[in-house]
């Protein structure tokens, strides 16, 4: 089969119930989004685990350069003021 | 790359592995962990997808709508394994369409079990319990494999693969305590499968290439014999308590390891089956070869249509 008319790819996300966020569940092929969704519900749904589903086509995605983790992630490493830990609070007081 | 940075890389990488941390799809890994990821990933993916064929098999033919409706969500659960799978195997680079004809040229090998045919209503009992029983055994300690997204797919087909095991159990407990024809036809469906679910594990540690690198990288948790072993130590009871006997002499308790020896698998048939002269080989390949065959016009339709209609929406 020529290459060109492979499905492409989808990711899918899923929440599992109102009041929660979409989450990752994993990729599937489709040939187009309204299929994905369909396939979505059929492989990642069958034992109630979700009431909405979001497809993204792979291609779609940026995502950063693991090579770059420790540049990018880095100062929020060096900000421990930006913790409640960080800061004494005197004796007598309770909840703060 | 210079072959000191690939050295350092390496280093980095097995540290990773060494604490725990789990490798995901853009991380960089040594071609070989990708190479062997790959392969045993895709033929993990074969596996539940020609697994389907001997269940399919007796789907029109099973006994009541009960049971019917258990193995079209069984069989419905394995197509959907074959997909996390190959979804896995994609993460790493991997040709999804390339790896299936790697399938259909018997270049790529799969789980050896499903070669063998399933002659009566209790085999599928027997797979279920066994080759299930068997394939658990193996996916759980893989939920804690260090590539991340095999790890994932595994969690979510333990999760699904534990009522494939009850209902096969069930289904040999009911022709275990049924008329003695049943109760015969039970047996003699364990007789056939018992050998062959001992070799699912795949070759003894000693004869077993992969396993050593493996267990290093924490693909693997546990070596072959050690999960044969704890499959023999869980199924004998289970066998025992509904009156079905181990087709196999030598089976006794051993004190000192707390566990049962058991006797010598033939390790010729194994290969026979592996190297392609099993009872359904050809019959199995055919079949998926078959239908992607058959299915490609609907792939292609699809894929027109949905072009179609991008281009009137763009237009």
């Amino acid at each position: 089969m020529e290459k060109s008319k492979e499905w492409p790819l989808w990711e899918v996300f899923i929440r599992s119930k109102q009041g929660l966020n979409h989450k990752h569940v994993g990729s599937l092929r489709a040939s187009d989004a309204t299929m994905a969704i369909k396939n979505a519900r059929d492989v990642y749904t069958r034992r109630s685990e979700g009431i909405s589903i979001w497809v993204v086509p792979s291609n779609n995605i940026t995502a950063s350069d693991p090579n770059n983790e420790d540049s990018l992630f880095e100062p929020a490493q060096s900000k421990v003021y930006r913790h409640p830990t960080f800061y004494d609070v005197p004796d007598g007081i309770s909840h703060m | 790359m210079m072959e000191i940075d690939i050295k350092e890389l390496e280093k980095k990488f097995q540290l990773k592995i060494d604490k725990d941390i789990r490798i995901e799809p853009n991380d960089w890994m040594p071609d070989a962990y990708r190479k062997t990821l790959i392969r045993q990933i895709s033929q993990h993916a074969h596996s539940e997808v020609v697994g389907m064929l001997p269940e399919g098999n007796w789907i029109t033919r099973a006994p009541n709508l009960r049971r019917k409706a258990v193995l079209l969500a069984k069989v419905q659960d394995e197509a959907g394994h074959g997909l996390y799978l190959y979804s896995a195997a994609e993460t790493l680079g991997a040709d999804r369409e390339q790896t299936i004809d790697d399938l259909h040229s018997g270049k790529a090998k799969y789980s050896s079990i499903f070669n063998y045919p399933t002659l009566s209503w209790a085999d599928m009992g027997a797979v279920g319990w066994l080759v299930d029983g068997a394939a658990i055994m193996n996916q759980v300690p893989l939920c804690r494999c260090s590539y991340g997204p095999y790890a994932r797919a595994m969690v979510r087909v333990c999760k699904e693969e534990s009522f494939h095991q009850r209902q096969g159990f069930e289904i040999m407990t009911k022709l275990a305590s049924g008329t003695s024809a049943q109760k015969e036809m039970a047996q003699d469906a364990f007789n056939r499968f018992w050998w062959p679910a001992l070799m699912m594990f795949g070759p003894s540690d000693a004869d077993s290439s992969h396993t050593e690198q493996s267990m290093r990288w924490k693909i693997k948790r546990h070596t072959n014999d050690e999960l044969r072993q704890m499959f023999v130590d869980a199924t004998v009871p289970q066998a025992e308590l509904i009156g079905l006997t181990i087709p196999d002499q030598d089976l006794k308790w051993n004190t000192v390891k707390e566990g049962y020896d058991y006797g010598a698998i033939n390790w010729d048939e194994f290969w026979q089956v592996v190297g392609g002269n099993g009872p359904c080989n050809k019959e199995r390949v055919d079949a998926r070869r078959k239908a992607k065959e058959d299915g490609k016009w609907v792939v292609e339709a699809a894929m027109a249509f949905a072009q179609k209609r991008s281009a009137k929406k763009s237009a």
